[in-house]
């Protein structure tokens, strides 16, 4: 890389470069104040922009559905995945498919914009994952929650139940226990609503999704054809 | 060990007998009265043609897949696949320990440009494989590892050397296999042999548990195969490429930045026709060492944190980006605010997950490097008006030399070492390093013009990595019949005593390797930021002590030289290149010399430090 005369390997102490003077320690050259310097900036996510404005994406809340192999360690694999790139991850559900030996995972996510990028391309990059992709806002989405409550005042839970559209699973003298569906917002609002007669436990499922109509929930899939294998998508990420 | 059809390195029986004897961590474990088994039956050339066990069945995949050689250590729950690979066509170099398995392993594919296979027993041996396993995860190199299991229904029970290797190797493995069946385990081996080079490489992992090694099968075992759907598409989009062309046509200072995808994806010609064509300064990153010949006129080196000032200078004031085969490492990229802050960046890269992850790209281009570039070269109708930018980049060249003081009082320069032996050596020799300050001497100082010839730990930066990786990339080109090809070492001290006990391997096996030590008596890339950064106080860098390693050297059975003027080193590099077998020089080297240029952790590329003071 010097191309100097100083790699002579015969002499005792070799000259140094007659040009240029070598400093005794480091090396010559312009200090860095005495340079030019380039007039952009990148923002921390790496993308060019206006050196006046400090614009990043900020985080959002995405649903990213995946149709797995249905093979022992997929789950620990794509936890695994999340949490050493550490996304931020609000809840993950598994279950069977419509095919045989495929689960769908379905996660919820809370990131800028190209963070859900990077969760969707490493993901699609686990040998078990047939298919990823991130949900349309529109999508059905759904979450389950059991809630065991005090029984003091049967009259009002039940009210409530009925209200949010529950059912009760378990009514004894002293807890009841009732389960309720729907989307985040509205299970939200049913929990600030149960408050009053003393929440004891809470199991919540974390939110599932499917697309509506005839899109694919996940790139590949073809819904109303049970049964079909979803093909592996190598059009996603180009 | 005369009775053997072919005559082969060692084999299987060599290290048998050396771990039923001498009780080490990985020491067989279990009895073998109930294991003997019949030796298979074999072909001609040694392949086993019908496959009985499930051990026979992995070494069958193996000779499948045309291993020629795989690196390891015996131990109980290996032992039924060391006993298949007896007479085999695949040889086995024994070594001292799993690690120098693993980086023998990794760097046997570095320079023989498929994947190295590397073995281990359970518990100690698997783990001990786990360094060598993330640095090649880190490093993209295509391995294959196999790991003794203990039997299935012992999994699980905390077993005498049981350790969950599949669920400790997931974070840094492309892909990791439990066997689960004898009749499975040969076309695992394979796929999993397939799946480290396709696509973007990386390491892959086949855990065996000895039961399904040991049990019967009559499954014949096939080419090994990629499974469905990981074979990616070469070529890019061609509105992008298009796209992407018109933006090279436009620049005013474009610049090229090859990464080790371009050695990896065998786009070295391709990367410099582009390049040539349009009349574009390349840079590299330290992967990419040797992706274009660093003595031509366009070639301005490797750039990031001790990257030439030239470089880096070009990389910050850039307006046009083609970088292949990088993902964008924060060595290189130092700040990412400061990062080739002019640039519209166009990315080629065979994983859309490095796309826009550390740099946001204007231009994915998602493909084969070489047939991406070929794509762009022909795309590009009209080289860049970059004959000013051209001079710029000379003119920062004379300005910033790569250059070193000799002064008559102080004691010899490493860099000086690193130019000799570039000088009395051709250009197809391999290079080896540790990690350190001597490894980046190693990467400045030498001319390096062909791919596959520097091997090193870059981001794992694994101290220790330089000589199993010259005992694998030895093997490598003596496999190849290139005897001729010198294989030179750079370690520092501290790296060499990390994993010197593989030259015990070096000698048995006659490796013509020679190892500099670059020997300061510190670790000395900590003692540089220490007096940095941490006002001098050379905390656990300083040793005081080292042993002499040319004795040791010696002892080991090996050459051993001492050097510490100026005037010894000529001699004492040929006679080291010349000596026929595993040589050491102990260079004693200025311990107050630093590596500059330095662009500090985070901080701009522009801006790098050419003295302590401008840090």
């Amino acid at each position: 890389m010097s191309g100097d005369e100083n790699a002579s390997a015969d002499g005792e102490t070799p000259e140094t470069d007659g040009g240029e003077a070598v400093p005794d320690v480091g090396m010559p050259g312009p200090e860095p104040d005495e340079r030019t310097s380039p007039q952009g900036r990148r923002n921390s996510q790496g993308i060019r922009i206006d050196p006046e404005v400090e614009a990043e994406h900020e985080p959002r809340r995405a649903v990213i559905s995946a149709i797995v192999d249905d093979e022992p360690g997929v789950l620990s694999r794509v936890a695994g995945l999340v949490s050493r790139r550490q996304f931020n991850i609000e809840s993950l559900t598994v279950g069977p498919t419509t095919v045989e030996n495929h689960s769908r995972i379905t996660m919820v996510v809370e990131e800028p914009d190209p963070g859900i990028t990077q969760i969707e391309r490493q993901m699609a990059k686990l040998k078990p994952v047939v298919s990823v992709g991130e949900i349309r806002e529109d999508a059905v989405r759904t979450e389950l929650v059991l809630l065991k409550v005090r029984g003091e005042e049967p009259e009002k839970v039940h009210a409530v139940t009925e209200m949010y559209d529950g059912e009760t699973l378990d009514a004894g003298p002293r807890t009841i226990t009732v389960q309720l569906t729907g989307d985040e917002s509205r299970i939200d609002d049913a929990l600030d609503a149960y408050r009053q007669f003393g929440i004891i436990e809470i199991a919540r499922t974390g939110q599932t999704a499917l697309a509506r109509g005839d899109t694919p929930t996940a790139p590949g899939e073809k819904p109303g054809t049970a049964g079909e294998p979803t093909q592996p998508d190598t059009t996603t990420h180009r | 060990m005369t009775d053997r059809d072919e005559p082969h390195e060692t084999t299987a029986a060599d290290g048998a007998a050396d771990a039923a004897t001498d009780g080490g961590t990985t020491a067989a474990g279990s009895t073998a009265a109930d294991e003997a088994t019949e030796p298979p039956e074999r072909a001609d050339d040694g392949a086993i043609s019908a496959p009985t066990t499930g051990a026979e069945a992995v070494v069958a995949a193996l000779e499948a897949a045309g291993v020629d050689t795989a690196f390891g250590v015996q131990g109980g729950a290996i032992m039924p696949v060391y006993d298949a690979l007896y007479g085999s066509s695949v040889g086995h170099v024994t070594m001292a320990h799993e690690q120098g398995a693993a980086h023998a392993a990794d760097a046997y594919g570095v320079v023989a440009g498929e994947p190295g296979v590397c073995m281990a027993t359970s518990g100690p041996g698997a783990t001990n494989l786990v360094t060598g396993i993330a640095d090649a995860d880190m490093d993209s190199d295509a391995m294959l590892a196999l790991t003794g299991q203990v039997p299935t229904e012992f999994v699980g029970n905390d077993a005498f050397q049981e350790t969950d290797t599949v669920g400790v190797t997931t974070p840094i493995t492309k892909h990791n296999y439990f066997a689960g069946d004898a009749d499975e385990v040969g076309e695992t081996v394979g796929e999993a042999f397939a799946l480290s080079s396709v696509g973007r490489p990386g390491p892959t992992l086949v855990d065996l548990p000895k039961d399904v090694t040991l049990g019967d099968t009559d499954r014949e075992v096939g080419a090994p195969e990629a499974p469905a759907g990981t074979e990616p598409v070469p070529e890019a989009n061609e509105e992008y490429v298009a796209a992407a062309a018109e933006a090279i046509e436009a620049a005013e200072r474009p610049l090229c930045l090859f990464g080790g995808g371009v050695i990896k994806g065998g786009a070295s010609a391709e990367a410099r026709r582009f390049a040539r064509e349009l009349g574009i300064p390349v840079t590299t990153t330290m992967p990419g060492i040797g992706s274009f010949p660093e003595d031509d006129d366009l070639c301005l080196s490797w750039a990031g944190m001790h990257g030439t000032g030239y470089a880096n200078m070009a990389i910050s004031h850039t307006d046009c980006l083609i970088a292949v085969g990088t993902r964008f490492d924060d060595r290189l990229t130092g700040g990412i605010e400061t990062f080739a802050p002019d640039a519209e960046v166009i990315h080629v890269d065979i994983d859309p997950a490095e796309i826009s992850k550390n740099v946001h790209a204007d231009y994915p281009l998602v493909g084969d490097a070489a047939t991406v570039l070929d794509q762009l070269t022909a795309a590009v109708s009209e080289a860049p008006d970059a004959a000013d930018w051209r001079d710029q980049c000379t003119a920062w060249r004379e300005e910033y030399p790569m250059t070193y003081a000799t002064p008559d009082d102080e004691p010899l320069k490493p860099q000086f070492v690193v130019e000799a032996f570039d000088e009395a050596t051709d250009d197809d020799t391999i290079v080896t390093t540790g990690v350190g300050q001597h490894q980046m001497w190693a990467a400045q100082f030498w001319t390096y013009t062909e791919p596959r010839t520097w091997v090193s730990s870059h981001g794992l930066g694994t101290m220790g990595y330089g000589l199993p990786a010259a005992v694998g990339a030895r093997v490598a080109a003596d496999n190849a019949g290139d005897e001729d090809r010198d294989v030179v070492c750079f370690d520092g001290d501290g790296s060499f005593l990390m994993t010197l006990q593989e030259l015990s391997v070096a000698v048995r096996e006659n490796l013509d390797i020679t190892v500099a030590v670059l020997n300061n008596e510190y670790i000395g890339m900590v003692r540089q930021w220490q007096d940095a950064f941490f006002e001098g106080r050379h905390m656990a860098s300083e040793y005081g002590w080292m042993p002499e390693f040319d004795k040791l050297a010696e002892a080991f059975g090996a050459k051993g030289i001492a050097v510490d003027d100026y005037g010894e080193v000529a001699d004492a590099v040929t006679e080291a290149l010349e000596y026929d077998g595993p040589a050491v020089i102990d260079f004693h080297v200025d311990p107050q010399e630093n590596v500059y240029p330095m662009v500090p952790s985070g901080g701009d590329n522009a801006q790098f430090a050419l003295t302590e003071d401008q840090l």
